[in-house]
């Protein structure tokens, strides 16, 4: 099937679209109908409209299509190591209908004009929907705020503002940007880092740092920050978001705070969900990543706080490099891992395979929630008639080693390669069009 | 033994065996010809990273003694201060056909990257990576402790001796390297040092870790090892209060070193502040093994590139 037999005759809208045989959620098999970049019906049997393709999902999961909060597309400036075409693609393959474009590129997206650019380019290029996460502070320099309602009010409609890669750790200033996003519902995603206890921070910091004689990332780092800003955000009575929480004390922080209903969201990676900083003793910076793998009991606590709501999303933290970022030495290598084309995968492994959510939990980590937190007006949303249509179609039995090689961002940086993974895309479609075919990019 | 990255990497036997065939090179170096015809038309690359005359000249005489050639490779005027990486380095030495690489690093892991990266396919040989290892460094203290505690047996171990190795754990490679072969050969290790010179996760090491040095001297230890205060690495500050406080509560005076048992012997892997960790008395005093540590550092490294290169490395040196 080619993107031409989809278009329907005359017009430039997408032509009907049943998917017949599917378990959306994973509950009961229903056929799923999309017309006009709408879902339009679902139910058991339905009739097939005469211009329709019909797409059998033989009992594949059929999901809302995924919505990443935390990615890494590098367009502007690091093209080298991704573009808005190729994280996109990246990101359609890995079954998402929407990213969140974070806003450490060159220039930094802390102005209306760098956000615009950033969304028009998703427009044109995208394989997916693009938001621009705008920067809170000028240059990501931690010192004063970038022009946040600019961004907010801009064709962008920037809501979700972070620095990420950088902590906003001046807590007036923390404090300024928590209240300031009250105006206009933004929400701030803070990397939390303690600058002064992670200064040349290389792994996390415990019995394998020690043993390498790596500098360490302490926990404490992470979770001093999160302490601090969920009592901020009780005080001034603000929206914040906690990017990829990676310990078990950050977890209990966060339980905490949300039982004295504190305004919180958090946020794990696919990564921290499986590996652990055992990885770092062959010294491959491709596991070098910040903030660092921790340990199994982390990886334990993030499982469980995912499961129990604690944790409310799972976002990639895709974040692209060269080559060369990662073939030096630990200390002198890039931080980052790819994750988008393996994401689901690694939340199939990791917790649905092992019982701890289901596909319908799994529908509100990776699609309804982060839609959600980024005020996506257009994603994550139920599938029934209606809803636009951004769909999955995923087939939970197939199993293949992961290889970077086969993925369509440009970079390599995969911490997966090598590992039996379970799933695979079988379609992906943005608003009625297929995106994605068993796992290959319909090329329009 | 295809590289020499780790002691980790070792067992008993194979530390055992680099010791004795260091013997085995000691007394070769006491003959009126010294240099062996071992590796002759070999060629050893000393790539060093990070400034290092005494290991970098120990490593040149041992290959030299053995008739390898030499080529020094430092970072200071080479095209790795112009920023070439270690993987273009490594691929140079490939193209030019070296046949052993010796590397020195302040990157943890450098060594082992060397080696398993896939750039160069000749062994490897780890003068020191980052805070992670430096692996010569213990076999030579522990052939040097073997020499003065277990005199006479080369296939002896350092099995019921104890060593106290003073200092700044954290930022020594000197340290863990030795907490790892000095555990392997029988010895039980106490670790002293000022708590933030202690890594998180060092429990887990196997050896005690104490924080006070005049408890630990009064347990009358056969060896006491003298580590130097790296205070060039000491990022973010505030270690300790000043060098005054550290030198009292740290150093190893000569009232301190007269406490010690009569036979118990003094280390220093260099170079050394002297009136710092260790008073200058101490240092020339006896009891002193200091500079023959350095003597003991070329035989080891005679043995550890014999191991690595000779052809007939199984049947031991002639």
């Amino acid at each position: 099937m080619t993107a031409d037999q989809n278009a329907s005759p005359g017009g430039t809208g997408p032509s009907p679209l049943l998917i017949r045989g599917g378990r959306p959620y994973g509950e009961d098999v229903q056929d799923v109908l999309l017309e006009a970049g709408r879902i339009t019906a679902i139910g058991t049997d339905l009739e097939v409209p005469a211009d329709a393709e019909v797409v059998e999902a033989d009992g594949c999961i059929v999901l809302p299509g995924l919505v990443d909060l935390h990615t890494h597309l590098r367009e502007p400036g690091g093209e080298e190591a991704e573009t808005i075409e190729s994280g996109t693609r990246a990101a359609a393959r890995g079954g998402f209908t929407a990213v969140h474009a974070m806003a450490n590129t060159l220039p930094v997206a802390d102005t209306a004009g760098v956000v615009e650019q950033v969304a028009r380019r998703g427009e044109t290029d995208g394989w997916c929907s693009v938001r621009p996460v705008g920067a809170v502070t000028v240059g990501l320099a931690g010192e004063r705020l970038a022009e946040l309602d600019a961004m907010a009010n801009s064709r962008a409609k920037v809501r979700v503002f972070s620095d990420d890669g950088k902590c906003v750790h001046d807590p007036v200033l923390m404090r300024r940007a928590l209240e300031y996003v009250k105006s206009f519902d933004g929400v701030i995603a803070q990397h939390a880092q303690d600058p002064r206890l992670t200064e040349g921070a290389q792994m996390h910091e415990g019995v394998v740092s020690a043993e390498l004689g790596l500098a360490g990332w302490p926990a404490v780092a992470e979770e001093s920050i999160i302490a601090r800003d969920v009592l901020l955000a009780q005080h001034v009575g603000s929206r914040l978001h906690v990017c990829h929480l990676s310990t078990a004390g950050s977890v209990d922080i966060v339980r905490w705070a949300k039982e004295r209903g504190i305004d919180v969201t958090a946020e794990v990676t696919p990564h921290h969900l499986l590996l652990t900083d055992e990885t770092v003793r062959e010294f491959d910076a491709v596991f070098k990543v910040n903030p660092p793998l921790r340990t199994a009991e982390d990886v334990q606590a993030v499982r469980d706080g995912l499961a129990d709501g604690t944790i409310d999303i799972v976002a990639t933290d895709h974040a692209p490099h060269p080559r060369d970022a990662k073939d030096r030495e630990w200390d002198q290598a890039a931080m980052g891992m790819t994750g988008l084309e393996t994401a689901l995968s690694l939340v199939q492994l990791t917790m649905v395979d092992e019982g701890r959510l289901t596909w319908r939990d799994v529908a509100r980590v990776l699609s309804e929630k982060p839609a959600e937190i980024g005020r996506d007006e257009d994603q994550g949303q139920v599938l029934e008639p209606g809803a636009p249509a951004h769909v999955l179609v995923w087939d939970p039995r197939s199993v293949r080693a992961a290889d970077p090689a086969e993925h369509a961002s440009r970079s390599r940086n995969s911490p997966f390669a090598g590992i039996e993974l379970p799933g695979m895309n079988r379609l992906t479609v943005l608003e009625g069009r297929p995106t994605v075919r068993d796992g290959l990019v319909v090329e329009q | 033994m295809r590289h020499f990255i780790s002691i980790a990497d070792l067992d008993r036997d194979e530390a055992i065996a680099v010791l004795a065939t260091a013997e085995h090179m000691a007394e070769t170096q006491s003959r009126s010809i010294r240099k062996l015809p071992t590796l002759v038309g070999t060629t050893v690359v000393n790539l060093f990273f990070e400034d290092s005359t005494r290991t970098r000249i120990s490593f040149e005489a041992a290959a030299k003694r053995l008739s390898a050639d030499v080529i020094n490779f430092s970072a200071k005027g080479s095209s790795i201060s112009k920023g070439e990486t270690l993987k273009d380095t490594a691929l140079t030495l490939q193209a030019m056909g070296a046949d052993a690489v010796v590397v020195r690093s302040g990157s943890s892991g450098a060594a082992h990257l060397l080696a398993h990266a896939g750039w160069i396919d000749q062994p490897i040989v780890n003068a020191g990576d980052g805070a992670h290892e430096h692996p010569t460094q213990a076999m030579l203290d522990a052939f040097t402790m073997r020499r003065h505690l277990r005199p006479g047996d080369p296939t002896a171990g350092l099995d019921g001796l104890h060593v106290v190795i003073v200092g700044d754990v954290l930022h020594s490679r000197v340290a863990r390297s030795n907490v790892l072969l000095l555990t392997l050969l029988g010895a039980r290790v106490t670790l002293v040092a000022p708590p933030a010179l202690v890594p998180v996760g060092a429990s887990a090491w196997p050896c005690e870790i104490r924080y006070d040095l005049d408890e630990a001297l009064a347990t009358g230890p056969d060896a006491v090892m003298m580590l130097r205060v790296q205070s060039e690495r000491m990022v973010g500050g505030g270690f300790f209060p000043t060098a005054g406080e550290y030198s009292r509560r740290y150093g190893l005076t000569t009232a301190r070193a007269a406490s010690l048992p009569d036979h118990a012997i003094v280390m220093h892997p260099g170079p050394m502040n002297r009136g710092f960790e260790i008073a200058g008395d101490v240092a020339d005093s006896p009891r002193s093994v200091i500079v023959e540590q350095v003597a003991s550092g070329v035989f080891v490294r005679m043995a550890v590139l014999y191991h690595l290169l000779a052809t007939d490395s199984r049947e031991g040196p002639r």
